[in-house]
């Protein structure tokens, strides 16, 4: 598989990563590279293999319905760019 | 009462210039999980907190931040599922969805794409005929919800409150079964009544706990189905049937004008009650989806999901048929009376040992009218289930008629009391006294000796001597022992 330049707008867009049109042909031939080299696994067959999702054989832990967070507003906007009255604020967004 | 089928359910067309029109509705609906805390936090999930103060650092999307399931939430999308007469899939897996937007930190919401927690449904939607039609349901799966935007704060800034940011919610996803806004609405209402019943969430649709997004196309009757449209965030059933209507007559015009629909998502205006498009961008739909790393799959345990199955209440549709076999209710009382779930109760607490058909008519009649002009609900109703039953009891035992009976409902729902309190003190106890009626009798009789000379020819007056027997005494007078009485008095046999 090989990604295009356009392929590469389109991601960067995505991520809202600016990339100037220079940095597109490159980033194509990188990100192909990338993936030609994790595409050999390809080769393996793995029909009948149920896909990995951990390296240990753990469960997924799961919790009790009881609240024990919260109630820190200050904290929780006290990094944010912008704030009032423990909203966070951002530039209007309008639909 | 007869069950259609999805694919025989054509029946509602709407006329356009060139002809009948078919609408096909497909619904996905969110239903706020009834948890204390959040899906992968301990936050609070309580509605109308201040603003960022039920937010942990997970809600927040601090870096480093991990999530772990609420086991209640589990629990409750399976006990959804199996209300749902759903497949419960013991594997299911969580994704990431990607997108960014100002009221979501991670820039993914956690979901489940591919391997939802339940599988394929089937929900038996009653209309107000007394028929039903089957939407089949494609699946139920668990998701975070997003925090709110303010948009009327400031001029030039939005305000971000991330109270709802992490909530659990459950998307129960039905197929595009549905043919008119009246199926919608009544789907949305079974889905409702449905959770209700289970617990599982409040369906309060004003504070967001269930909400609809709404997808709409047109065919000719018997075609392959139109491009849809996918009307986001409606938060009541009201609007979602103007939403259905407007949309659907829209893209009636283009197809009618030699257009063609576009497959877009547009937002509905409640103050126009009009559609317009919201994002036109492509890759606005290019989610990304892919299993979130910091969760392992979530795996059921089959006794687990028994155990669950075990503890189901009895739901709408078996209480529905409960009432028409034991109480010999009609189908559209019966539904009714188990749309909601304390109606079904508070109307079995006044039936059990009672006449249930005039049970029945009195509170869905009645009670249910007088609520509804109070705009009140059973909730703080001023009557009870056991003060209604003593006003049947009497009925049932003569001391009132059932025209007296009203009057005493009345009373009762605006001052509140005991029936047999109000009768005693208003002197409304039905007439037995076979004298004192006959009293009234000669009475009427004697004044009136050109109308008796008549009646022997025309029965049918009769019913004016009931009348004015009744108004002598205020209505108090048993009308049967009037009826027998007169008739006797009138040479009527």
């Amino acid at each position: 598989m090989s990604v295009n330049k356009d392929t590469v707008r389109k991601i960067a867009h995505l991520a809202r990563i600016a990339e100037p049109e220079e940095r597109l042909e490159p980033l194509a031939r990188e990100l192909s590279t990338i993936i030609d080299w994790v595409e050999q696994l390809d080769e393996v067959e793995t029909e009948d293999v149920p896909p990995m999702t951990s390296t240990v054989a753990i469960k997924l832990p799961l919790r009790d319905d009881v609240v024990t967070d919260g109630g820190y507003p200050e904290d929780i906007v006290a990094n944010a760019p912008g704030s009032q009255d423990q909203f966070f604020t951002v530039p209007k967004v309008l639909e | 009462m007869s069950t259609k089928h999805p694919h025989e359910s054509g029946h509602k067309l709407i006329a356009g210039a060139t002809g009948d029109w078919e609408i096909v509705i497909g619904l996905e609906v969110h239903a706020q999980v009834s948890s204390k805390a959040k899906l992968f936090s301990g936050a609070n999930t309580e509605y109308g907190a201040e603003p960022n103060s039920q937010v942990s650092l997970v809600d927040a999307a601090m870096p480093g931040m991990l999530p772990v399931i609420n086991r209640y939430c589990v629990q409750q999308a399976v006990r959804t599922g199996l209300g749902l007469k759903a497949k419960i899939n013991t594997i299911s897996v969580f994704d990431r969805k990607n997108y960014f937007y100002p009221d979501l930190p991670q820039g993914y919401q956690i979901s489940q794409f591919k391997f939802p927690i339940v599988g394929e449904g089937e929900v038996t939607v009653d209309l107000a005929d007394g028929e039903t039609v089957k939407v089949r349901i494609e699946r139920l799966h668990l998701e975070q919800d997003a925090g709110k935007s303010i948009h009327d704060l400031h001029p030039d800034l939005s305000f971000v409150d991330l109270n709802r940011s992490g909530v659990a919610l459950m998307e129960i996803v039905s197929m595009p079964d549905m043919r008119s806004s009246l199926e919608a609405a009544a789907y949305v209402r079974k889905v409702r009544a449905i959770v209700r019943y289970l617990g599982t969430c409040d369906g309060n649709m004003e504070q967001g706990s269930m909400r609809a997004d709404v997808n709409v196309s047109v065919r000719r009757p018997g075609e392959p189905l139109g491009t849809r449209c996918e009307i986001k965030n409606v938060n009541s059933i009201r609007f979602m049937s103007q939403a259905i209507e407007y949309e659907a007559r829209r893209q009636i015009d283009i197809i009618e004008e030699g257009g063609v629909i576009k497959q877009e998502t547009r937002q509905f205006d409640s103050k126009t009650s009009t559609t317009s498009a919201m994002r036109s961008k492509e890759e606005a739909h290019d989610y990304r989806y892919f299993p979130d790393p910091d969760l392992l799959p979530l795996e059921l345990d089959e006794q687990w999901i028994e155990k669950i199955k075990a503890t189901l209440p009895e739901l709408p549709d078996e209480k529905k048929s409960r009432f028409m076999s034991d109480y010999g209710l009609s189908a559209y009382d019966a539904g009714v009376l188990v749309a909601e779930k304390d109606r079904a109760a508070f109307f079995e607490r006044v039936a059990i040992g009672r006449d249930s058909k005039l049970a029945s008519n009195w509170v869905t009649g009645e009670f249910f009218g007088a609520l509804n002009k109070a705009g009140l609900n059973i909730e703080n109703s001023p009557i009870s289930a056991n003060q209604l039953g003593k006003l049947i009891d009497l009925i049932s035992d003569k001391t009132v008629s059932g025209r007296i009976a009203k009057q005493v409902f009345e009373i009762m729902f605006e001052f509140g009391g005991d029936p047999a309190q109000i009768i005693e003190k208003k002197g409304l106890k039905q007439v037995t006294d076979l004298t004192a009626i006959e009293l009234e009798i000669d009475k009427v009789i004697a004044a009136h000796p050109g109308k008796v000379a008549q009646v022997k020819d025309k029965p049918k007056m009769m019913g004016w001597f009931v009348g004015q027997v009744m108004q002598s005494t205020g209505g108090k007078a048993n009308p049967q022992a009037v009826n027998q009485l007169l008739r006797k008095k009138l040479g009527l046999g």
